[in-house]
């Protein structure tokens, strides 16, 4: 059976579920912060797989680019905010973190 | 056929991976299993003919931000805290919703009619990329760099002990 571009889409599909089961169901932030990183590669490969299949030249692939250099500027500033609230609450846990709750 | 078959195995330890994220309890093991996805990815992009991205994905997620996400797990973490379960909303709730979610997108995606374009030939993306990036996309390029010097200020202002009491 020829890959087409289903097969990607399914895969992308699957693991953007896990990112988001990852998400809910974290209470460690920087679980929280896996699962957004498995979302973003989940985009990443729908980005790549239609720019290849669609005939869109490098399109897709430079839009995958500056997906990942958000996810790594998105990465250094949630580990640093991370860190900042270990030191605050001497805990990750965010369900720790309602200072501002009425 | 061997093609489909690398295909499938890179497809299904991608997604095992990504399972091992989402299911396991031990923040470590989810960080070692988000290493294999991310490879995996890797591969994928390989399938589909983007040589530079999948090399870029290899050195980027993998040399960097998965190490700097085991740097903050080794230092927010007492090792005897690290088997301590992290659940929020609960398994059940979540599992349904996630099931809610996939269905409609996987009915949306096998119904949408895609404009598919035979393939071309797989050719070395570099000179493309690059082309593109100081041509037609020089100035998100430039914002890129901006944005990513503003992220690792902010990260060194974040993370810094506060000197002033």
């Amino acid at each position: 059976m020829e890959i087409g571009l289903h097969h990607f889409l399914v895969v992308s599909l699957l693991v953007f579920l896990c990112g988001i089961f990852t998400v809910l169901t974290r209470r460690n932030a920087i679980g929280v912060l896996m699962g957004v990183e498995l979302i973003l590669n989940s985009a990443n490969i729908n980005y790549i797989a239609f720019s290849r299949y669609g005939g869109g030249g490098y399109d897709g692939q430079i839009f995958a680019m500056f997906v990942i250099m958000l996810a790594a500027a998105e990465a250094a500033i949630g580990l640093a905010i991370v860190l900042g609230i270990y030191r605050q609450f001497e805990s990750i846990d965010v369900e720790n973190i309602d200072t501002l709750r009425g | 056929m061997i093609y489909a078959a690398l295909f499938y195995a890179i497809a299904g330890f991608t997604v095992i991976s990504a399972l091992g994220v989402a299911l396991s309890t031990n923040v470590v093991y989810s960080a070692m299993a988000l290493m294999g996805t991310l490879i995996g990815a890797s591969g994928i992009y390989v399938f589909l003919a983007a040589d530079f991205v999948a090399v870029v994905q290899l050195l980027v997620y993998v040399g960097g931000i998965l190490v700097l996400t085991l740097f903050a797990i080794m230092l927010t973490h007492q090792i005897a805290e690290v088997q301590v379960s992290n659940r929020s909303v609960g398994r059940l709730p979540a599992f349904a919703l996630v099931v809610l979610v996939g269905v409609a997108m996987g009915v949306a995606m096998f119904r949408a009619p895609w404009h598919v374009e035979p393939l071309g030939e797989a050719t070395p993306t570099t000179y493309g990329i690059g082309d593109s990036f100081l041509n037609q996309y020089l100035l998100p390029f430039e914002l890129a760099s901006i944005v990513l010097l503003t992220a690792l200020v902010g990260a060194i202002v974040l993370s810094r002990k506060e000197l002033r009491g």
